[in-house]
């Protein structure tokens, strides 16, 4: 590729837009976000993913300005913003309930933060119109959210926080209420507005595929702190650990002992099964706990044992789960342990390889997996 | 489909006879043609003539016109902010004791509202007059003022006063722009609800009415000592046209926000 690949974390001479600085959030003696420190940068799309209720909104609604840290700064463009009030932040969010007002048109949804900053009604005028272009609403310009479909007003929503061209776009579930055609339209519209407005977004979401596909970088969080912040393929790819494999994805953990041999580690994990094989990064001593996180696309399933893999094990087919374009196959070895292995059905039903109760071999590299600590 | 049975039919004329009666007796012999008040004499719309003639009257009128309107707006802004803390301040030291106080009027017998505050007026030599009775009627009305509004305000979502924070708004053109507007339904029947309470008070007033000002149900209480006049009848047929559209349209306006927030919640089930 020669474009310049857009990563800013790497580049020590960056200047992150948004800095958190040993930020805890207490609600009574509840801890909502524990001591975070990590930097949001410039024109980033960045996403918050996580259970319910581990502090993505909070985190937002600090942003804001709706809420205040309890200890810790947080910096925007340099500047400490706990003495910035809501209304005197360069920052709009995006509600998960949208929170249009029910007495405006929409029209008037999108222009009221624009009539705030004073602006002439031309200027008012030509960036409305231009917000109902870019969110395809011209023609309910007129109408009340109420005489709307819900994803129409999840539109008006995004249209009226971008109007004012904000420094930070915060989407708090944006995509929630819409089904997976307009979903995945809207994440496209997003990207797009991104690209083109320069804007840096913080979005929350409980849908990983959504995460996936639009952020620049993906924070996996847990428990009000943040597990792992990284590109959506390296959070995918290389997880820090079994919570962000986990929770990324479908993965098979094998847990065992690792032993130091030439070029990569010999993992063994159950009485009678053979050793695998992994190469890590990671240093591991001698009989060290340890897990191998292995995504199914990429475990071979084949009927006989393959000659040309060090890591192979038998077992026979528990469950199917067909997905359409794939299948993925749950492979029970003889300790009870299951395996997952998928494959692109390039076939039809009829033709089907493999079926229940079939005895088949499960096979894959040394760099296939990913050997974690805990 | 239920249909009227002969039963149903009888007590509802009955439940009816009971309440409209007199309000109908009253109402008709305002357009009777005789002096005498229980003898029929034909139609004639001449008692509301003398009426216009009478300046006792009129003068009353004009003084409950001025004291309704007046105590009724400064209630419902008094109720309303009430109302605001009530439902939005969360826990603060003392809550319970507050709203216990803001409520209590409502249930206090007028005999001993009225009796306060006259004692309270004359403790800080306030001379009893208009002023006075706006004073009794605000206080009185204002707590039910705030009770409308805090209904509504309940279920008002908060998520939209943010919202117009969030755009730049001040605190305080956050709830003129946003809370205002949405809540402006209950706020108006509050208002009406206020207005009707001060145009009919008759106890409250007498007491704290001075001899200059008198309002109009007292100058009815008084003058019907000396006997019912047909003219009575006819200022008190306006009387009761005058609230009945004003509680006639608090309710229309109430359904019409139930109505609209109804529509609202569905078209937000289907999203
Ligand atoms: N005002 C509050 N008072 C007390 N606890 C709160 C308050 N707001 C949030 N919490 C708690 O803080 C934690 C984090 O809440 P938050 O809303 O940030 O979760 P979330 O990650 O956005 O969850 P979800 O995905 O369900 O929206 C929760 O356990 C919640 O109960
Ligand atoms: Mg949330």
């Amino acid at each position: 590729m020669s474009q310049t690949v857009f990563e800013p974390w790497n580049d020590p001479q960056a200047k992150p837009l948004i800095q958190f600085k040993n930020v805890t959030k207490r609600f009574g003696d509840f801890t909502a976000i524990d001591n975070q420190t990590f930097d949001i940068y410039e024109k980033e799309f960045f996403a918050l993913l996580g259970p319910s209720g581990c502090g993505k909104t909070t985190m937002m609604r600090m942003l804001a300005g709706f809420e205040a840290p309890t200890e810790g700064t947080i910096l925007l463009a340099g500047q400490d913003i706990a003495p910035i009030p809501p209304n005197k932040r360069a920052v709009n969010m995006m509600f998960q309930s949208y929170a249009l007002f029910p007495h405006l048109s929409i029209w008037e949804n999108i222009a009221f933060g624009l009539k705030r900053d004073g602006k002439s009604k031309d200027e008012i005028a030509a960036r409305v119109a231009e917000m109902l272009k870019l969110t395809r609403l011209e023609r309910f310009a007129n109408r009340k959210p109420h005489q709307i479909s819900g994803g129409q007003r999840q539109r008006v929503a995004l249209a009226r926080s971008l109007a004012k061209a904000p420094k930070l776009l915060l989407l708090d579930e944006p995509l929630g209420a819409l089904d997976a055609k307009l979903r995945q339209d809207t994440q496209f519209e997003l990207m797009d507005i991104q690209e083109t407005t320069g804007t840096t977004f913080v979005i929350v979401t409980h849908d990983q595929e959504e995460a996936m596909t639009v952020a620049s970088r993906v924070a996996v969080m847990d428990d009000g702190k943040i597990v792992q912040a990284d590109t959506p393929a390296r959070i995918y790819e290389m997880p820090n650990s079994v919570y962000v494999a986990d929770f990324i994805g479908e993965v098979t953990i094998i847990s065992g002992t690792a032993r130091r041999g030439d070029g990569a580690y010999e993992v063994s994990f159950a009485e009678g099964q053979p050793t695998l094989f992994a190469e890590s990064d990671t240093e591991f001593a001698n009989g060290q706990e340890c897990h191998l996180a292995i995504r199914p696309e990429k475990v071979s399933i084949t009927a006989e044992k393959p000659s040309d893999r060090r890591n192979a094990l038998e077992g026979s087919i528990l469950d199917i789960a067909y997905l359409g374009n794939l299948s993925t196959y749950h492979v029970e070895l003889a300790g009870g342990q299951i395996v997952k292995a998928q494959t692109a059905n390039t076939r039809r039903l009829s033709r089907r390889d493999f079926t229940w109760e079939d005895r088949v071999w499960l096979s894959w590299t040394d760099t296939a997996g990913i050997l974690l600590k805990g | 489909m239920r249909r009227l049975t002969g039963f149903n039919v009888i007590s509802l004329t009955l439940g009816f006879a009971f309440l409209y009666l007199p309000m109908i007796i009253l109402i008709t012999y305002s357009f009777n043609s005789s002096k005498l008040v229980t003898v029929w004499a034909g139609f004639s719309t001449k008692w509301y003539g003398e009426l216009l003639q009478n300046e006792a009257f009129l003068d009353a009128a004009w003084v409950t016109v001025q004291v309704a309107v007046v105590s009724s707006t400064i209630a419902t802004v008094l109720g309303t902010m009430a109302a605001l803390v009530l439902v939005r301040a969360g826990r603060f030291p003392g809550r319970t004791l507050f709203s216990g106080m803001i409520y209590a009027p409502l249930v206090m017998p007028e005999v001993i509202t009225g009796l306060s505050l006259l004692l309270l007026f004359i403790g800080i030599g306030l001379d009893r007059g208009i002023f006075t009775i706006i004073l009794a009627h605000t206080t009185f009305s204002m707590c039910f003022v705030s009770v409308v509004v805090s209904s509504r305000l309940m279920t008002f979502d908060e998520s939209l006063e943010e919202a117009a924070l969030d755009l730049g708004c001040s605190s305080f053109q956050a709830f003129r722009l946003v809370t205002l507007p949405i809540i402006a339904p209950a706020v108006i029947s509050g208002w009406l609800l206020a207005f009707t309470l001060s145009l009919d008070d008759l106890v409250i007033a007498s007491f704290t009415a001075g001899p200059s000002s008198t309002t109009l149900p007292i100058k009815i209480w008084s003058s019907i000592r000396l006997g019912v006049s047909p003219e009575i009848n006819a200022l008190s047929t306006i009387m009761i046209a005058i609230v009945a559209v004003g509680v006639i349209t608090a309710s229309l306006i109430t359904k019409r926000a139930s109505l609209r927030q109804q529509a609202d919640e569905r078209a937000a089930v289907r999203a």
